[in-house]
């Protein structure tokens, strides 16, 4: 079972056999050498809906690290980055089928173009993952009522599980560039331990600061260490007397807060391994 | 493994008298930012400070060896001191931060590491952790019930407050009070009741008074990273140093004393967290999974 297969089974999925379509090679009668094996790379296609391109940008905020991701992927479709080297120039959805689907931003449902291209997304792609705030909560966009040039019956912005099944959420306007490339990694080497958290359905859907009070505080498991304070984009969270207290309309819904808490969850084996 | 994965342990108290006689107990956590400040390990330290409110701490980002020794002491109240993590690397441009905190702030700093979901450019700053071992926290109203109400001392005449031997200890001026430790559980905050984790298994370096005399730390060395500073401050002549031994309990002694008694109170910590989560979880509650570990 190669990465992807790997990577389905444990996202709920089952394994595709006969994806990824590797060129097919005559079998020879000696064995292969080693040298010769090849990594199929996953094919990735970034998908842009209604969002402000943040998340692209933090991932090209990596730096030198960069480089590491977008060759460590066959990125088969991504209309920002369309032109550099690595990326192919296509300007639509590849009709065959692919194995991460990339969603940056929120789907609005007015918008049926947006509509279209996040189920031919969900049809063609083996993992969907929602990748930041707006895909995977609605973050900011959650607050949108129409009525606004230049598209006024633009009215609704909504996290992608409302319209396909995404089987990984990363969370964060935008996710810092490390916990990308982390995510990145993660899923090239086939870290399933790693990969956990971001598929579990409380990483998406609609969110808010108000979460860690309702999942953490009152079930009494805050206790106070400020990591909330610390991760939100917006300064909406301020630790008054050992606890979170939140500005409401400062919060942008990302989702962040609930994601860093240590009390939400506690990536106890993947920290032991940092311990040497 | 009680007390988590550790390289070493020993006793540790500063030579420097300035240090001792304003830490807690041996003043190794002062020192050592003292020193890692002097040698260019670290630039800065999130420490807790002192508030504008009596005995309610603050997060202080110190940077200078004056700022750390202001902030040197236990406080027994809740410190947030992850919150400003994000102020010293982006704001402050601090590139080799140490965290001093308790268990569960280390592990979420750890967890920021690995998972900076917010934390943009801030895993590769943290360049040492400094955990205080904790058996319990207060919230400051607890806190300052039990120093009004139960020592019957006024807060702002508080000089200093410690937990050894049974007792919560409070010096105010002129005079010292020592009640039950029994008697402050009540005001215990809840979430400490879930955390497994009495001696920070997860810092580079963890300390506090748990095992040793008064005046002396006891201290764990964690990672390489930990053990290789202390090794260099243990050359450079910066600390006293005794091996645990010294305090063991005798064998049929019935006080425990060294590390016998902190790996007695390190698994009273792991059952209590075993117990409320199996209670909480009974009633359908919410738990953090890893919580126990």
């Amino acid at each position: 079972m190669g990465i992807m297969d790997t990577l389905r089974s444990l996202f709920g999925g089952k394994p595709q056999t006969a994806a990824p379509k590797a060129p097919e090679v005559k079998k020879e009668v000696s064995p292969p050498k080693k040298e010769e094996v090849k990594v199929t790379k996953p094919k990735v296609a970034y998908v842009h809906l209604s969002g402000c391109t943040g998340c692209l940008v933090s991932l090209a905020d990596n730096y030198e690290k960069l480089l590491d991701v977008l060759l460590a992927v066959d990125s088969v479709y991504n209309l920002t980055l369309a032109g550099l080297p690595t990326v192919s120039p296509t300007r639509d959805l590849p009709k065959e089928k692919f194995d991460i689907a990339i969603v940056e931003g929120a789907v609005c449902l007015q918008d049926e173009e947006s509509v279209k291209l996040l189920k031919e997304a969900r049809e063609r792609a083996g993992l969907v993952v929602a990748y930041g705030g707006c895909s995977a909560t609605g973050n900011v966009l959650t607050n949108s009522r129409g009525g606004q040039w230049n598209q006024p019956q633009h009215e609704s912005f909504v996290p992608i599980n409302r319209v396909v099944k995404v089987d990984a959420y990363i969370p964060g306007c935008p996710p810092s560039p490390e916990i990308i490339y982390n995510f990145c990694i993660a899923a090239v080497k086939g870290d399933t331990e790693y990969l956990k958290p971001f598929m579990a359905s409380e990483a998406g859907g609609y969110h808010c600061g108000c979460d860690l009070n309702t999942r953490i505080i009152q079930n009494s498991l805050c206790m106070g260490c400020g990591t909330c304070a610390a991760s939100c984009p917006t300064r909406a969270i301020e630790m008054v007397y050992g606890r979170p207290s939140f500005n409401n309309i400062r919060c942008i819904k990302c989702g962040a807060c609930s994601f860093a808490c240590p009390r939400n969850f506690l990536p106890v084996n993947k920290i032991k391994e940092l311990m040497v | 493994m009680p007390f988590g994965t550790y390289k070493e342990v020993m006793a540790l108290k500063a030579k420097d008298s300035k240090i001792t006689g304003i830490s807690q107990d041996g003043g190794v956590v002062t020192a050592l930012l003292c020193y890692a400040l002097d040698k260019g390990v670290i630039d800065g330290a999130l420490v807790a400070g002192k508030g504008e409110i009596p005995w309610m701490p603050k997060p202080v980002i110190a940077t200078t060896k004056e700022e750390i020794m202001a902030c040197a002491g236990t406080k027994y109240t809740i410190n947030p001191v992850v919150s400003v993590i994000k102020d010293a690397v982006r704001e402050q441009g601090l590139e080799k931060l140490a965290v001093v905190g308790t268990p569960c702030q280390i592990y979420a700093v750890q967890k920021m590491k690995l998972y900076p979901v917010g934390a943009r450019h801030i895993p590769d700053k943290i360049a040492l952790t400094i955990g205080i071992f904790c058996t319990e926290n207060f919230s400051y109203a607890g806190l300052r019930t039990i120093i009004e109400d139960h020592c019957k001392v006024p807060v702002d005449s508080v000089t200093k407050m410690e937990i050894g031997g049974g007792k919560f200890k409070v010096k105010a001026a002129g005079k010292e009070v020592a009640i039950p430790i029994k008697e402050t559980h009540k005001y215990e905050q809840e979430g400490c009741h879930v955390c497994s984790d009495l001696t920070a298994e997860f810092a580079d370096i963890s300390t506090g008074s748990i095992g040793t005399p008064e005046g002396w730390s006891t201290v764990f060395t964690r990672t390489t990273k930990g053990k290789d500073l202390l090794a260099k401050a243990l050359a450079d002549g910066l600390f006293e140093k005794k091996s645990m031994d010294e305090f063991k309990s005798p064998p049929d002694a019935k006080i425990q004393t060294g590390l016998d008694l902190l790996g007695k109170m390190d698994k009273q910590k792991k059952d209590k967290a075993k117990k409320t989560f199996d209670e909480r979880k009974a009633m359908g509650l919410f738990v953090t999974p890893e919580i126990l570990y």
